[in-house]
């Protein structure tokens, strides 16, 4: 091949970061939109917390039981968010201008992934704040604080590429609202909320076979509150990465399908 | 080789089974304006991604700026600028973000790509409204945005896929005078319209498509001579006397449109046809308002040229 078929390499990064920075300055263009964004998972903990919650049969507190579960859960709904930016990119037609210019091909996918994450680490904190507010506390030091939160962004970073994916798959805005309702069931059919064991068989082992409840189990674990199960993190980090080494390459050949 | 910017022979796309091109042949010469020409669904989007390398084609050979589209995409792809159907910007983003944002994509630099993004913001007369989100842009400032963004590097060949669809007289306008100015420039210009004075006002040579073929080629005026040269319009001042006059009047082929009053027919010999016409008329006592010669207009030579395609189909 002719060395004129690949963008140069040292293009990759710098044009990545101008994708990424495309993304913040539309937060800064959008702030409601951003805090919108931040506040649903605040509410659904908040509705969750105080009309829902205690009485759960907990061994502990149901605040040490929900927040973990509602971190992962704000994690499997940024799925949203990810489809619903990349289809109205591909519906405006400025995926086409990224791809006529002399850029590098990827950027494109790697600036969602970058925005996505950077925003995730920001409802990461905004949860984790509220429900300190709210009496919850991380037992289990530093170390495993940290590790609790990498596995909920190694889950987020699954979720981030099978919405890239639905998106290229669903291609107009409108198809993904179809696609919207399908994370509701995945989100609440999990340990989020209430332990499997507290629910109808069937839907019990369902739940338990939920990749996020791998990462609710395995972060309550980390955080030392009520139902972690120790030596569950490596289903944690399995199960993402597990759906990554699907969705990646799907996404990015349905990508370069765009072509076709 | 030098003095072509746009080769194409035998492109072939197919969608599943319909032939989005059908064996397209098409050559562009530098500096000029090409207009392609062809109503909806004849393979003019097609045509398009496939230049600018956003589309591979099935079979063929597709040359732009001397580089082939496939093999040499990222070559092609810096000489190149794209005016897409749809605006092409990110809406939320002001139009000096989104130029930034084309600027330093281009790997001009932050410095450079400011720079830029300020002088096509003057030339495209939206510099008071650069921080503005695209949103709050008319439609005409939108395309003129649209037009800059693809603008960022004077592009050797500029692709225009309907850039005035949708817009309304006085946006059209602002677009025509923008292109004008780029070809004084010496830019490259392939143009798709449906618009037949589009294509008329503004290219130099003129390929009209059908079915994913080109039916026709050639100047507006070489276009018009193909299809059977002048003709004569005759308006009645009583449309009930169109039926007698058609009966009449030493014409052949005749078309009537009985709102407008009006007749009109192909003429070989011009002065003989147009005197034949008014003693006629004189001698029958029917009154005309209006005689006249012209030349057939685009949208006549394109409905011919069309028409034809299909019936050899």
């Amino acid at each position: 091949m002719s060395t004129s078929t690949l963008t140069p390499m040292t293009h990759a990064l710098s044009d990545s970061w101008t994708m990424t920075r495309r993304e913040l300055a539309r937060w800064g263009r959008q702030p409601v939109a951003v805090v919108v964004n931040l506040v649903f998972p605040v509410m659904l903990l908040l509705m969750f917390g105080y009309l829902v919650g205690g009485g759960r049969g907990l061994s502990g507190d149901y605040v040490d039981y929900l927040v973990p579960g509602m971190l992962a859960l704000t994690m499997a709904f940024g799925l949203e968010g990810t489809m619903i930016a990349v289809t109205r990119d591909l519906d405006k037609g400025v995926v086409d201008r990224f791809r006529s210019l002399p850029m590098a091909n990827g950027a494109v996918l790697v600036g969602r992934s970058a925005a996505d994450m950077l925003q995730s680490v920001l409802g990461l904190v905004v949860m984790i704040g509220v429900g300190y507010a709210l009496g919850w506390r991380a037992h289990g030091g530093p170390g495993a604080f940290l590790g609790a939160v990498g596995l909920l962004l190694l889950f987020r970073f699954a979720m981030l590429w099978i919405g890239i994916f639905l998106a290229l798959v669903a291609g107009k805005p409108e198809l993904v609202q179809a696609v919207q309702i399908l994370v509701w069931p995945v989100g609440f059919l999990s340990n989020a909320f209430a332990t499997p064991d507290s629910m109808p068989g069937w839907l019990g082992t369902v739940v338990e076979w939920n990749p996020m409840s791998q990462t609710a189990t395995a972060v309550r674990d980390l955080f030392g509150g009520p139902g972690g199960e120790a030596g569950h993190v490596w289903a944690a980090v399995a199960w993402p990465l597990a759906l990554l080494a699907v969705f990646f390459p799907l996404a990015v050949a349905r990508f370069g399908r765009l072509s076709r | 080789m030098a003095d072509t910017a746009i080769t194409v022979e035998g492109a072939r796309k197919r969608y599943g089974n319909k032939n989005a091109l059908d064996g397209l042949d098409l050559t562009v010469a530098r500096g000029t304006v090409h207009g392609v020409l062809g109503p909806n669904g004849a393979g003019k989007t097609t045509l398009v991604r496939i230049l600018s390398t956003l589309l591979r084609p099935d079979a063929g050979r597709v040359e732009v700026a001397g580089h082939d589209v496939v093999a040499e995409a990222y070559a092609v792809r810096l000489r190149i600028g794209l005016l897409g159907q749809h605006a092409a910007l990110d809406e939320e983003l002001g139009g000096r973000q989104n130029l930034e944002m084309f600027g330093r994509l281009h790997h001009l630099g932050a410095r450079r790509a400011r720079a830029r993004a300020d002088e096509l913001l003057a030339r495209f007369d939206l510099a008071d409204t650069g921080r503005k989100p695209v949103t709050a842009y008319s439609g005409g400032m939108r395309r003129r945005l649209d037009l800059a963004a693809s603008l960022i590097t004077e592009p050797e060949v500029l692709f225009l896929d309907e850039p005035t669809t949708g817009l309304d007289p006085r946006g059209r306008a602002e677009v025509w005078d923008s292109v004008r100015s780029l070809v004084g420039a010496g830019t490259t210009v392939l143009l798709t319209t449906q618009y037949l004075e589009e294509a008329d006002q503004l290219a130099d040579r003129i390929s009209v498509v059908d079915a994913g073929r080109v039916v026709a080629d050639g100047t507006a005026d070489e276009l018009k001579a193909a299809t059977g040269g002048d003709r004569v319009d005759v308006v009645l001042r009583d449309a009930g006397q169109l039926g007698a006059a058609v009966a009449l009047l030493p014409l052949t082929g005749v078309r009537v449109d009985a709102d407008r009053r009006l007749l009109s027919a192909p003429v070989t010999d011009r002065m003989a046809a147009l005197s034949g016409v008014v003693r006629a008329l004189e001698e029958a006592g029917i009154e005309a308002e209006d005689v006249a010669l012209r030349r057939p207009t685009l949208d006549e030579v394109f409905l011919h040229l069309t028409d034809r395609t299909k019936e050899a189909a």
